[in-house]
């Protein structure tokens, strides 16, 4: 059924295209000059009809579900629906719909099977329109493509024209991107911001967005202070920091100057293996490997560890960093002119001491930058810390003990529950925005820094 | 050069070389010392990595072999009765059968019966009810059976299971060892590649969870990524870097390509629970929306790869192309694009294979629910790879550690490959112009 | 070897600071200096002239050992500097390079401060033994640099903010401030324009009182109007070595004479 309309499509464009193609062909034979060549004047069709359609129909499958769910929500008897709120009504409606799949649990009312039918038809009935209307819409433009066939048609142009508008339209889907998540983020941050002020979300330094479900349940308050948040995704950066920093330098002077040209072979490839790592298997390293050793290790030595320390979470992101710094420093150093080694090799220079007062100084705002963009990386990993990390916020900063971090807040509190209705999960779409703010000002204070590097050298 | 061979300078200060080869040894030893802990840097890095792997294999390699007990089933009419199927006692007839080349075991007492019962999987009676369902004239017949045993009983064969444990301690009490033993001392255990890692779906019961559910979604949501992402990508690439002028516009794209590509994962996760689910009422936990999602995360990586590798078409190329009357578009479509196309697509693959591993967004749009069976469209719910990593990896039976580090096994094994074929790609077609 | 002896008679009078024999190098499968035979006086100055790629910038980097930082490329024969092998196991390449300094074709000063740039020699070195020392020694080498006017006020600001010439003097500076006893210098005007040149002739020409320079030119006019000795280099070869008046007026090989008037460059 889904596939109908694009079969429907597929064979209008090769009609298109064959048409306008004979068409022009036959002009040629028939003495006259071409202006552009025959399949050109078929690539045309095929494009003019192509293009509309296409969207056309992405944006009725887009639409299709949604309008459908409110018919079908808005011609449900009187009264079915009271006292329930927004989540009540979403379940209501994803009942229906597995009825309508014939998905029956148990006998539900009879409204409901009333509706589910309805939904049923109205889906068919939305599936033959589209077929009909792309029906339409191909022989329109068919008829349209086939009449602008003429000796002097610029077919070329015209191709070219729609060519350059769809690639014009690709590159500004980015834009759309970062609009999309711009819109969005507000949008259900404001929607946040209505429930819970401001000024207690930035600077409340209580986390606990267990609300109350019922209305009796005094115990669970609810507090969305993003502080101890915001916290313990400090302690954790700057935990995997300590470890990748050191460790991702080194290693990128080493291969850059001392490592023998065999072993920078292996290495290189290897570092990359390392960054290739999904992070969800980070994670899973964290809780099986790392966490049990670092607890047995402090508790050998007469230390409280957690069981989720943030010790453990932070230092294997470190491990994760490890060759994202290396290859980052790395480049920096290569991007030195070789006339500053010379100089300095020329002066006496032994091979470190280049290293360490000429090039490393040198391409210090770019490995700056490298670090930077680290930062903003583990800031916003999610994996490793939704694993190994704690999910009570605590004002705390001891690495030993287990913190909370922003995206595992995101994460849970969105795993489950999808009404956009309470303030727990608008809540995660307000720390959502924070961390798209912060790691934005990062990202692009350090790519400045990169990029005038990379100007100071070229 | 030492320093009693050479004169000293005329000033009659010391001369450079004297003062050089006194302090010679001393800046050697630093730069040894800023050596070593370069190398002991490198060192810590791949010691992790072994440690990975290592860990990873020496859980992973239990779940790719799965302890089977082969069994006499006698198809007790009483307590299956062909009008009544699919319903019938599937279970009790598995443990009267298995019960009875138990030594010791008492079938009349409850306790003992639900020990014997639970030697087996739980997947064997639906098995059995398979067989029955599609051949009723079993019924009151005895068939031999492979059926794969309980997550107890398999790490117990496997030896996860210490036997030096106090019973109380043990999941495993000292009779059901004793049973299990006498079983194997009949020839009764087998231990098989576990097929059913590939051809099952996800289960509560470690011994029949498999991975089919999740490489099948991962391949639709990776489908649909690379559907989306390709041909944006491709055409932002082109016209970034052939067509745009040179201006504001162009510049804030620019800024807005290399900024999506450093925006956490997870915000693509919020955006695409906010946009697609919310506003435009996609399906949840679909690979379908999973796929945009990725392919939006992806887009940044091709259009980087593409530009650099048009870029490396030298402009000789060009200027032959539209030396001889060609368009623009057509130069780059008939000779640029070409020449670009093994950069492109190694850029591709090594985009495609970092989204084959991303987690978070997946999450966030319901990836994570628990599945029985594999999607047979890119509409229906499903889980990915990485997301089915996490599922096990929250899981408690101990099984499942071992299915995790299985599961992560065979990501990382299509990881290499993917990366492997980017690589091939980029030394074979790779050109020195 | 009659060759050879001819030229010893020629150098004559000053001592000979540096002698190579049979020096071949390699650049991987490249052949780049065949059995080059040279002797570089004291307190003389020494042009490398010949076309481009004839080699006289690889072996100008031979005898401070620069070429040790290349991978690929391999030099064998043998180089003395006051009668010791330079190339010897025992010699370390960097008090080598203290000794036998070296400017290079495009200014190189590094982004530091000019005064962090001229104490960048002696302070890896250890020369100077206190802060005085040191300002004196900056002091001095910006003095024998000529540069020492343009730059006094300023010490503290980059050296990379310098126009070109101003950056080869400084790069120059850096180079005497080690003290080393013999200066070798690669093409070190062809990034300057005329005027600049004319500065960095004039201290080449000062420099010879204490130094043994030797310079990579490819302009004649260079080599005639700042050395005494000039050699001539093509294919890898050296051709001719002789005093540079003998070379310019009377050249004993045909190859040099073409190159001279100007048939092969």
């Amino acid at each position: 059924m889904t596939a109908l309309p694009f079969v429907l499509l597929a064979v209008a464009v090769i009609a298109g295209y064959t048409i306008n193609r004979m068409a022009a062909k036959s002009i040629r034979d028939g003495g006259s000059r071409l202006h552009s060549m025959a399949s050109y004047h078929g690539m045309f069709s095929a494009l003019v009809i192509l293009v509309p359609v296409l969207t056309f129909i992405l944006l009725w499958l887009l639409l299709q579900g949604t309008v459908i769910d409110r018919l079908v929500m808005g011609a449900l008897p009187d009264g079915a629906l009271e006292g329930l709120d927004s989540g009540g009504v979403q379940l209501v409606l994803s009942e229906i719909k597995s009825i309508s799949r014939g998905q029956v649990f148990g006998t539900p009312e009879s409204w409901k099977l009333e509706a589910a039918e309805h939904h049923a038809a109205l889906q068919t009935k939305a599936g033959w329109l589209l077929v009909a209307s792309v029906a339409v819409i191909s022989l329109l433009l068919l008829g349209f493509a086939r009449s602008r066939v003429a000796a002097e048609f610029r077919a070329r142009q015209g191709v070219e024209g729609i060519v350059s508008g769809l690639m014009i339209f690709c590159s500004t889907v980015a834009i759309f991107t970062t609009i999309g998540i711009i819109v969005s983020l507000s949008y259900e941050t404001l929607r946040f911001l209505d429930r819970v002020p401001l000024y207690e979300f930035l600077f409340g330094l209580n986390w606990e967005p267990q609300i109350p479900l019922r209305e009796d349940q005094v115990a669970a308050e609810g507090a969305f202070g993003w502080i101890p948040v915001i916290l313990g995704t400090i302690v954790i950066t700057v935990i995997a920091l300590v470890v990748a920093v050191p460790v991702g330098l080194f290693s990128a002077i080493y291969l850059n100057e001392f490592a023998p040209r065999k072993l920078r072979a292996v290495v290189k490839p290897l570092l990359e293996i390392l960054a290739g790592v999904p992070t969800v298997v980070y994670g899973f390293f964290a809780i099986l490997v790392v966490a049990p050793a670092i607890r047995s290790f402090g508790q050998s030595i007469g230390l409280d560890v957690a069981p989720n320390t943030a010790l453990a979470a932070g230092s294997v992101m470190g491990i994760m960093l490890i060759p994202f710094i290396s290859s980052f420093a790395d480049d920096a150093l290569s991007a030195v002119p070789r006339a500053l080694r010379d100089g300095a090799l020329g002066l006496g220079a032994t091979r470190g001491e280049m290293m360490t007062t000429v090039l490393f100084p040198a391409a210090l705002p770019g490995i700056v930058g490298g670090v930077l963009l680290a930062v903003s990386r583990a800031i916003g990993e999610t994996m490793i810390v939704v694993m190994a990390a704690g999910l009570i916020a605590k004002m705390t900063i001891n690495p030993l003990d287990s913190v909370t971090t922003v995206t595992v807040q995101i994460v849970t509190l969105l795993i489950g529950d999808t009404s956009f209705d309470n303030p727990k999960t608008l809540a995660a779409f307000a720390l959502g925005m924070m961390l798209f703010l912060v790691t934005l000002m990062i990202n692009i204070f350090a790519l400045r820094i990169v990029r005038k590097y990379r100007e100071a050298y070229d | 050069m030492t320093d009693t061979a050479h004169p000293s300078g005329p000033s009659g200060k010391k001369n450079t070389a004297d003062i050089v080869a006194a302090s010679l040894k001393r800046r050697r030893r630093k730069q040894a010392r800023l050596q070593w802990i370069g190398l002991g840097a490198i060192s810590i890095a791949f010691v992790m990595l072994f440690i990975l792997v290592a860990s990873l294999l020496s859980t992973g390699w239990h779940a790719f072999t799965q302890t089977h007990l082969t069994l006499d089933v006698y198809v007790d009419p009483e307590e299956i009765r062909e009008e009544k199927l699919p319903r019938g006692g599937f279970d009790d007839a598995l443990g009267a059968s298995l019960g009875a080349i138990l030594p010791d075991a008492d079938m009349e007492d409850r306790k003992t019966r639900k020990a014997v019962e639970g030697i087996l999987s739980n997947g064997a009676q639906f098995e059995l009810r398979d067989l029955v369902e599609a051949d009723p004239s079993l019924i009151g017949q005895t068939i031999t059976m492979t059926v794969p045993v309980s997550d107890p009983y398999d790490q117990l064969n496997k030896g996860l299971i210490k036997r030096d444990t106090p019973e109380e301690n043990r999941r495993v009490k000292d009779r059901e060892i004793a049973w299990f033993d006498a079983l194997k001392e009949q020839g009764a255990i087998s231990k098989p590649f576990n097929w059913a890692l590939f051809t099952n779906a996800d289960s509560r019961f470690p011994e029949l969870a498999g991975l089919k559910g999740a490489l099948v979604g991962s391949f639709w949501a990776l489908l649909t990524c690379f559907l989306v992402s390709f041909p944006l990508g491709i055409g932002a690439a082109i016209y970034l870097e052939e067509f745009a002028p040179k201006n504001k516009l162009s510049d804030f794209i620019e800024v807005n390509i290399n900024n999506l590509a450093a925006v956490p994962s997870v915000v693509f996760g919020l955006l695409a629970l906010a946009v697609f689910i919310g506003w435009f009422g996609l399906p949840r936990s679909a690979p379908f929306v999973g796929g945009l999602t990725l392919a939006l995360m992806t887009m940044p990586t091709i259009i980087i790869a593409t530009r650099a590798a048009l870029k490396a078409v030298p402009p000789s190329i060009r200027e032959a192309a539209l030396g001889i009357g060609a368009s623009k578009q057509q130069m780059i479509f008939h000779h640029v694009l070409p020449l670009a196309a093994p950069g492109i697509l190694t850029g591709t693959i090594i985009g495609l294979a970092q989204a084959l591993g991303e987690t978070a967004p997946l999450l966030l749009i319901g990836m994570n629910a628990f599945i029985t069976s594999a999607a047979s469209s890119p509409f229906e719910s499903a889980t990915a790879l990485p997301t089915q990593i996490f599922i096990w990896a929250d899981s408690p039976e101990r099984g499942f550690v071992s299915r995790t580090s299985a599961a992560i096994l065979v990501l990382l094994g299509f990881l290499v490959m993917m990366n492997a074929i980017a690589i091939y790609l980029r030394q074979k077609f790779e050109r020195k112009w | 070897m009659t060759n050879m002896q001819k030229i010893e008679r020629d150098i004559g009078i000053t001592d000979t600071k540096i002698s190579a024999r049979n020096v071949n190098v390699h650049y991987g499968a490249t052949h780049a200096i065949k059995d080059v035979n040279v002797d570089i006086a004291d307190k003389t100055v020494t042009a490398f002239i010949g076309p481009s790629g004839c080699g006289k910038s690889t072996f100008l980097r031979c005898m401070n050992r620069m070429n040790d930082t290349i991978d690929i490329c391999r030099v064998t024969g043998k180089i003395e500097l006051d009668g010791r092998d330079i190339n010897a196991k025992s010699v370390d390449p960097v008090q080598l390079r203290a000794q036998v300094g070296m400017v290079f074709q495009k200014p190189n000063p590094f982004p530091k401060s000019i005064y962090d740039n001229i104490a960048y020699g002696p302070r890896i070195h250890g020369l100077a033994k206190s802060k005085a020392d040191l300002d004196e020694i900056v002091e001095k080498a910006l003095r024998r640099g000529a540069i020492w006017d343009e730059v006094k006020d300023r010490l503290d600001q980059p050296g990379t903010g310098l126009s070109g010439g101003q950056q080869q003097r400084l790069c120059i500076a850096r180079a005497v401030a080690t003290e080393p006893e013999v200066l070798l210098m690669d093409e070190p005007c062809s990034a300057l324009d005329p005027i600049a040149t004319s500065q960095v002739e004039e201290l080449i020409d000062e420099l010879k009182q204490n130094y043994s320079v030797v310079i990579v030119t490819h302009s004649m006019q260079q080599a005639a109007r700042v050395s005494q000795k000039t050699a001539f280099f093509h294919l890898g070869t050296l051709v001719e070595f002789g005093d540079t008046s003998q070379i310019f007026t009377n050249p004993t090989d045909p190859r040099t004479e073409s190159y001279i008037t100007g048939r092969i460059g």
